[in-house]
């Protein structure tokens, strides 16, 4: 069996980014997303990858940009105020259909906020990470182990898309270290036909673009663009349930919250309380159906967030008209057991 | 084994989060769960440094520590930061050569110990964090001696080996405490 590692949450994205094949990596450093950037300068050279620290985040996602635009598996990363600043470009790879893999290592906003751990992006992740109708593909790791797994999946799946996908975390999860085993799998790394890598007189060359004057033409590549959404909103949702079978009350939180959840459910139910939590994996896909199915029979649901509510919004359309209450910290506070346990607590008495 | 939520604080510099590192691996090495959570704020040598560390046999839920079952204060702020927090029934083992304070809570077990003056008088310069470790296992037993002694051969990098020794005797230091 692979040896069980202890590593930051950092550090285990950036050793699993390079077990799937990816050898160009351009960052730019900030708190608490760091020691990707480090780890990838230390390790790249060694397996004949590229670590470039570009002159700003505008300018990485920009060569991950052109990166891409070559078909090699290409990764930057970033904490929020970074994550703004690559936007543009992120929205460009949308527009001319690449696959790249983002890393956001949420720490407090907004502005220059702070750098201790949240989750207020979520809107940023799944709504607006840029301006044009796009959406990326956005994976929500609760621990290092999973933080590892993602990255081969974030890969694999923007690359049979043809499209940016996130991981997305915040600085607690990239801080701790946790015990963490590497899948002993493979990459799979898909052909690109599309790909801008020279065609050697041997066919007509590819155009990597975002610029479409004719509206018809742009129209026509976005529709077809949300057509593979339709496809992954329905083959790529992924979530967790823990104790939702017989659950009164029905937490829903991702990442790092969900584990502070999962403590606080446990709890509960040493009380006679029966809580149960469904933690989304991908946040874009959103599992709203599962989240619907899970509420169907409950008394009460509570979504929890280190933001003042953000994917709240989405249990809330997934529920259908259902009260949905909401409790969150916010600014860098990790919310502790203790105040969860009290808020379902609450929801019991009501 | 029993579940051990430990908070370690203390100057930047006092190898606070190193100290955290070796019980964390002595978690690794005897298969169990386990997280460490340091503080990440604009720390540094002569700032403030503290983290979490959990040890479980269930996976575990928030790597922060609110309450701890240990504290380890290697400072004056330290202590006065984190030693209302211990839960009742917890320990707290202060280094007493830098921290001038006296505990009047009842309800945990306090233990003095002079660390930083027992390692520059023993020749174990910088190892009272891993002198108070020591002290830890003695209270705690929070793993084997076995562990203890490969959780530090993975914590000491390999360029400066020569440490090991030094920290295995700090380790033994402390028991005796």
């Amino acid at each position: 069996m692979a040896e069980r590692i202890l590593m930051k949450g950092n550090e285990a994205l950036a050793e699993a980014a390079i077990r799937a094949g990816c050898r160009h990596f351009f960052g730019y450093p900030i708190t608490p997303q760091t020691e990707i950037s480090a780890y990838m300068a230390k390790k790249m050279p060694k397996v004949g990858g590229l670590y470039l620290q570009a002159e700003s985040e505008v300018a990485a996602i920009n060569m991950v940009l052109g990166a891409a635009s070559a078909g090699v598996r290409t990764m930057t990363s970033s904490s929020s105020p970074g994550i703004s600043l690559k936007t543009e470009g992120i929205s460009y790879i949308a527009g001319s259909d690449l696959p790249c893999v983002i890393i956001d290592i949420q720490r407090g906003g907004p502005g220059l906020g702070g750098i201790q751990p949240s989750q207020a992006d979520y809107w940023q992740a799944t709504k607006a990470t840029g301006h044009g109708d796009f959406q990326l593909l956005v994976f929500a790791p609760s621990t290092v182990q999973e933080m590892a797994n993602t990255v081969f999946d974030a890969f694999e799946l923007a690359e049979k898309y043809r499209m940016p996908a996130m991981i997305f975390a915040d600085g607690m999860l990239g801080q701790m270290m946790e015990p963490v085993t590497f899948p002993e799998r493979e990459p799979e790394i898909s052909e690109k036909p599309w790909a801008a890598d020279g065609h050697k007189g041997q066919r007509t060359h590819n155009i990597i673009n975002s610029l479409y004057l004719q509206p018809q033409d742009l129209e026509r590549l976005v529709r077809e663009r949300f057509e593979r959404y339709d496809v992954i909103k329905k083959t790529e949702v992924r979530y967790d349930e823990f104790m939702t079978e017989d659950a009164d009350i029905l937490l829903v939180a991702y990442g790092a919250t969900a584990r502070i959840v999962k403590s606080a459910v446990v709890e509960a139910r040493s009380k006679g309380i029966k809580a149960g939590l469904l933690r989304p994996i991908t946040l874009w896909p959103f599992p709203s159906e599962a989240i619907a199915a899970a509420a169907a029979n409950t008394k009460a649901i509570l979504c929890v967030e280190m933001s003042m509510g953000q994917m709240v919004d989405d249990v809330r359309l997934a529920v259908g008209g259902k009260q949905v209450d909401f409790f969150g910290r916010t600014g860098g506070i990790i919310p502790t057991p203790a105040e969860v346990l009290a808020q379902i607590e609450e929801l019991a008495r009501r | 084994m029993k579940t051990l939520n430990a908070v370690l604080a203390g100057f930047g510099g006092q190898g606070i989060l190193f100290a955290g590192k070796v019980i964390a691996y002595c978690g690794l090495v005897e298969e169990r769960q386990v997280s460490w959570l340091p503080s990440y704020g604009p720390e540094m040598r002569g700032g403030t440094a503290n983290c979490s560390v959990c040890l479980a046999d269930e996976p575990i839920g928030s790597p922060l520590v609110v309450q701890p079952d240990v504290l380890i204060a290697m400072n004056n702020p330290s202590y006065d930061k984190f030693i209302d927090a211990v839960r009742p029934g917890g320990i707290a083992i202060v280094d007493s050569t830098l921290i001038d304070r006296k505990c009047d809570r009842e309800d945990i077990a306090v233990h003095y110990v002079p660390a930083t003056r027992l390692a520059d008088e023993q020749n174990l310069k910088g190892l009272a964090n891993i002198i108070l470790i020591g002290k830890m296992l003695a209270e705690t037993e929070f793993a084997s001696a076995d562990a203890v002694e490969k959780a530090i051969a993975k914590c000491v990098p390999p360029s400066k080996q020569h440490l090991i020794d030094a920290n295995l005797r700090a380790i033994e230091l402390g028991k005796n405490q």
